[in-house]
C-alpha cells in the first residue's frame, strides 16, 4: 500500500511543479510583451507607440493593414507631416497629412489635415464648427512604415470569433506541452 | 523534444526574423543614397485677389511648377509625395505653411515633370497681411518606402511678392 501511496504523490508533485512552470512561462511571455509596449511608449513619447491603418484614405501610401510606428516629440508641427489626430467626440484615431500650419509666436499653432486619397481636406471629419487642430489633439507623427503587418489585428477585431479560436488554441498547446 | 510543433515553431521564428532583418537592412540602404533634385516655380499670374467677407485675405494664382526628383528614388521607394507651399510670415504668425499643390509621383519615370497649375488649396491667409507680402515658395518631399524610415526634406525658393492693392 505504501508503495502505490509513493508512486501517486510522486505523480501529482510532478503535475503541480509543471502546471507551476506551465504558469510561470506564461507569465514571462504576457510581461516581457507588457514591457515591450510600455519601453516603446516611453522611448516614442506617444501613448500609442504602434497604430493599424484602417481606412484607405492614404492609399496609395498606406494601405488598410499596414502598421505605422509613431514618434512624439517637441518638435513643431509642419505642413506635409503625416499625424495621427484625436477629433472630440470621435474613438477612433485618423491618420492624416498637414497641409497647412499657422503657427502664432507664442508656439500656438493651427492645423489642417488632408487625406492623401481624398479629394477635400479635413473639416468634415472634425468636430462641428471645428476649422483647426490644436497641438492637443496630436497624438504623434508617423515615422516609419511596415506593410500588411496590421491585418492580423483587423482579422481579429473583425471576425472575434477566428480569435477565440486562436486564444483557445494556444491554450490548449500551454496546457498539453511536455517541455 | 523533435515534435512536429517545435519543428515548425522553430522554422517561423527563423522565417520571421530573416524577414524582419531583411525589412531592416533595406531601410537602413536608403541612407546610401544621396539625392540631389532640383524644383522650379513661376508664378504667372495672379488670378484674382481680395478680402472674404470674413476679413481674411484670399488669393488665386497660376503657377509653372518644373521639378527633377528623379535621384530620389531608390529600390526601396514606394513613392515620393510631393507639394508646394506658400510660407510667410505675419504679425499675429511666426510662420504660416500653406500648401498650393500637391502630387504623388508613383515612379522615377514620373519625377521629371513639368505643370501648368492654379492652385489647388485655397490661399487664405489668418487676417488682412497679405497684401504687398513677400512669401517663400517651398518644394517639400516625403519619400515612403516600401518598408521602414520614412525620408522628408524641401527645396526653398525665397523672392516672391503678392501684389499691394485687391484685384
Amino acid at each position: 500500500m505504501g508503495w502505490i501511496g509513493e508512486t501517486i504523490d510522486s505523480i501529482k508533485s510532478i503535475q503541480i511543479r509543471q502546471l507551476l512552470t506551465q504558469a510561470v512561462s506564461l507569465g514571462m511571455i504576457v510581461t516581457s510583451a507588457l514591457i515591450i509596449w510600455k519601453a516603446l511608449m516611453c522611448i516614442t513619447g506617444s501613448e500609442s507607440p504602434v497604430v493599424v491603418v484602417l481606412s484607405g484614405s492614404m492609399e496609395p501610401g498606406f494601405k488598410r493593414g499596414d502598421i505605422l510606428f509613431l514618434h512624439m516629440s517637441k518638435d513643431p508641427i509642419r505642413a506635409g507631416e503625416i499625424v495621427v489626430f484625436n477629433v472630440d467626440g470621435r474613438e477612433i484615431p485618423i491618420v492624416h497629412r498637414v497641409i497647412k500650419v499657422h503657427e502664432r509666436q507664442d508656439g500656438e499653432v493651427d492645423i489642417l489635415t488632408k487625406g492623401d486619397n481624398n479629394y477635400g481636406d479635413d473639416r468634415l471629419l472634425y468636430a462641428q464648427g471645428q476649422l483647426w487642430l490644436q497641438r492637443h489633439h496630436i497624438m504623434g507623427r508617423a515615422v516609419g512604415f511596415l506593410p500588411y503587418v496590421g491585418w492580423v489585428t483587423i482579422i481579429m477585431t473583425e471576425k472575434p470569433i477566428i480569435k477565440y479560436i486562436l486564444i483557445g488554441a494556444l491554450g490548449l498547446l500551454v496546457i498539453t506541452s511536455k517541455d | 523534444m523533435h515534435s512536429f510543433g517545435y519543428r515548425a515553431n522553430a522554422l517561423l521564428t527563423f522565417a520571421i526574423t530573416i524577414l524582419a532583418l531583411m525589412c531592416a537592412m533595406a531601410s537602413l540602404s536608403d541612407n546610401l543614397n544621396s539625392p540631389s533634385p532640383s524644383a522650379h516655380v513661376q508664378v504667372l499670374n495672379v488670378n484674382w485677389f481680395q478680402k472674404q467677407p470674413n476679413g481674411n485675405d484670399e488669393v488665386s494664382m497660376t503657377m509653372n511648377i518644373s521639378a527633377d526628383l528623379q535621384s530620389l528614388f531608390t529600390w526601396n521607394t514606394k513613392q515620393v509625395f510631393v507639394f508646394l507651399a506658400a510660407e510667410y510670415e505675419t504679425p499675429k504668425n511666426s510662420l504660416n505653411q500653406i500648401s498650393l499643390w500637391d502630387g504623388i509621383i508613383p515612379s522615377k519615370e514620373h519625377a521629371k515633370f513639368w505643370i501648368h497649375t492654379s492652385n489647388k488649396y485655397r490661399f487664405i491667409d489668418q487676417g488682412r497681411n497679405l497684401r504687398g507680402k513677400e512669401f517663400n515658395l517651398t518644394m517639400h518631399w516625403h519619400v515612403m518606402p516600401k518598408t521602414g524610415k520614412m525620408f522628408a526634406d524641401k527645396i526653398v525658393m525665397p523672392g516672391y511678392r503678392l501684389p499691394e492693392e485687391y484685384r
